[in-house]
């Protein structure tokens, strides 16, 4: 089943927004300098109504990405073949430039927990989530994106670093890769690790997204530091300088800022796409005169 | 072939300790600190039951405005724990918390408040229902004089009912964001149509019969025998008005049968 019949239609590498409905007046008000916008695959699988009216109007003027949060790809248990259905409806009804999901897992048995789990990085996991991944690039019949998760621990049982386990999903299914720079530093300051050590083993030629939020500080029992992944306010300044480095390694990478809980203001979240649009505009005026 | 399982244990581990806050932490997680990641699994946790309380609370603003976030957030984590999303589609997760209301003590002194859920969770229905035109009413108009009493029509998509013996409908409008609930003074059961002729959903307290009058033609009744079902649930059926109301709120989407529903009532 590998590729040659698979959709890669990319994303134009600028910076993107995720899309919130309480900003479509304002976007919809005027042309907005973003080159895409990105939407949670769940929150389209209704019938009709205004979430399809805001999407295709959306749609009309700007590239998408579709972002799945529900795939469970992580998961010990075969996928959900409803919900891929329902992703494929999605993707078939808009034709997004990109499709992705995560390196998690939110089912189990009968039950969806609504969040993205980790998974201990094994040769069984790693079989697991090749077989997943083929079977949803096969059905939508595209290529996938796959995000680097946001973790807060670790698995005693672990025998692969995460980037080496990303690396042989990469090798195995021909799917590419959604770096999440502020999960990088999220998961790094978790884990006590070099945040530039994880990105240099990143395998970045085969990142075809990359993702920008803001995370909540906290700490352990331990008085260790402990981010979350809260997507709740801006980019934080050392995940901006992680994504400098990372552009002017690999170039103009289609780049998301996330936004998803206390939403600010319109103007707010396009001036965060216009931060990221400037590093890649500096990258790009890098490359012309190399 | 047994396919390879060094891991099952840990997934279940890991997912019964979720929902469950006394549960113990799953063996075989560890953290650079050397310490029990007991915060960090704390975070999984939360952020589960987080996710989830907040999506019933988007579904049921009105319910939560007339218990308190606090009492709300307890009724939730209570359903959770007993009926977690079986899918994905959270849009329609807390279809049952109604029912699981019914027969929650806490809630007892609230008897009004399972309709409300009834009645935000057929909004949440009418809001994602597919986009369909209405029944135009010139196709009624067109119709012989004699075919329309054997009329059957086909429900809008959004179209959803809701009966109640408390006055729900009252209770939801008040208990709106920026309404100012005000005391009942005639305490009376009330039943609301909700539709979605267009984008917007629309909540319609219905005059007598009319409830009775819609339920038998959304189940296949033809028009006669809806009136009389009407007329016989309540002598204050008006037949004219409610079927002004089914047009003018586009209730309906079309005749039943490709043209073959001008046949007359057995």
């Amino acid at each position: 089943m590998r590729h040659q019949t698979l959709n890669i239609a990319a994303l134009p590498a600028r910076a993107g927004v995720s899309f919130k409905p309480e900003h479509f007046e304002a976007i919809a008000a005027a042309p907005q300098p973003v080159g895409f916008f990105e939407v949670h695959a769940e929150n389209y699988m209704g019938a009709g109504g205004v979430p399809h009216a805001q999407l295709a109007r959306l749609r009309a003027d700007y590239a998408l990405s579709i972002h799945g949060v529900g795939l469970s790809i992580g998961g010990r248990q075969p996928l959900d073949r409803d919900h891929l259905e329902r992703v494929r409806v999605v993707c078939a009804r808009y034709e997004p430039e990109s499709f992705s999901e995560h390196l998690a897992w939110s089912s189990h048995e009968t039950t969806f927990y609504n969040d993205l789990l980790p998974l201990p990085y094994t040769d069984e996991t790693l079989t697991r989530v090749v077989e997943h991944i083929d079977l949803v690039q096969s059905v939508l019949k595209r290529r996938m994106l796959l995000e680097n998760p946001a973790t807060y621990l670790d698995f005693a049982e672990s025998t692969h670093a995460e980037t080496d386990f990303l690396s042989e999903i990469v090798a195995r299914t021909g799917c590419g890769l959604l770096l999440d720079v502020n999960n990088v530093h999220v998961a790094c300051t978790n884990r006590n690790a070099d945040p530039a050590a994880y990105l240099a083993a990143f395998p970045l030629a085969h990142v075809g997204e990359i993702h920008l939020g803001g995370h909540a500080v906290d700490v352990d029992e331990a008085g260790a530091p402990l981010l979350i992944d809260a997507h709740d306010r801006a980019v934080a300044d050392p995940v901006w300088a992680l994504y400098a480095a990372v552009i002017e390694r690999a170039g103009a990478v289609p780049t998301l800022i996330e936004w998803d809980n206390d939403v600010p203001s319109w103007p707010v979240l396009a001036a965060e796409a216009e931060a990221a649009e400037a590093v890649l505009a500096a990258a790009r005026r890098g490359r012309q005169a190399a | 072939m047994m396919e390879p399982h060094a891991d099952p244990e840990i997934y279940d581990a890991f997912a019964g300790a979720l929902l469950s806050p006394e549960a113990d932490l799953p063996a075989g997680l560890s953290s650079w600190t050397g310490k029990e990641p007991q915060r960090r699994f704390g975070v999984y946790r939360n952020n589960v039951a987080h996710s989830l309380v907040s999506a019933l609370e988007s579904r049921f603003p009105v319910a939560r405005r007339i218990v308190g976030e606090a009492f709300f957030a307890g009724l939730a984590q209570a359903f959770i724990r007993v009926s977690p999303p079986r899918s994905p589609l959270l849009m329609v997760y807390g279809d049952t918390l109604a029912d699981f209301v019914a027969d929650f003590p806490p809630a007892a002194g609230v008897p009004y408040l399972a309709d409300v859920l009834r009645l935000e969770a057929a909004r949440g229905h009418a809001y994602h229902a597919a986009d369909l035109p209405v029944l135009d009413p010139a196709v009624l108009a067109a119709l012989p004089p004699d075919a329309l009493a054997g009329v059957r029509l086909v429900p809008h998509p959004a179209l959803r009912l809701v009966a109640s013996t408390h006055p729900v409908h009252t209770v939801w409008a008040m208990n709106r964001e920026g309404e100012t609930p005000q005391p009942i003074a005639d305490w009376q059961g009330e039943a609301v149509a909700i539709a979605r002729p267009g984008l917007v959903v629309e909540t319609h307290c219905l005059a007598p019969g009319v409830g009775v009058f819609l339920g038998a033609l959304a189940s296949g009744e033809p028009l006669a025998l809806a009136a009389g079902a009407a007329a016989a649930s309540d002598a204050r059926f008006d037949l004219q008005a409610a079927f002004g109301l089914m047009l003018a709120g586009g209730f309906f989407a079309g005749l039943a049968g490709e043209g073959g529903s001008t046949t007359p009532a057995p």
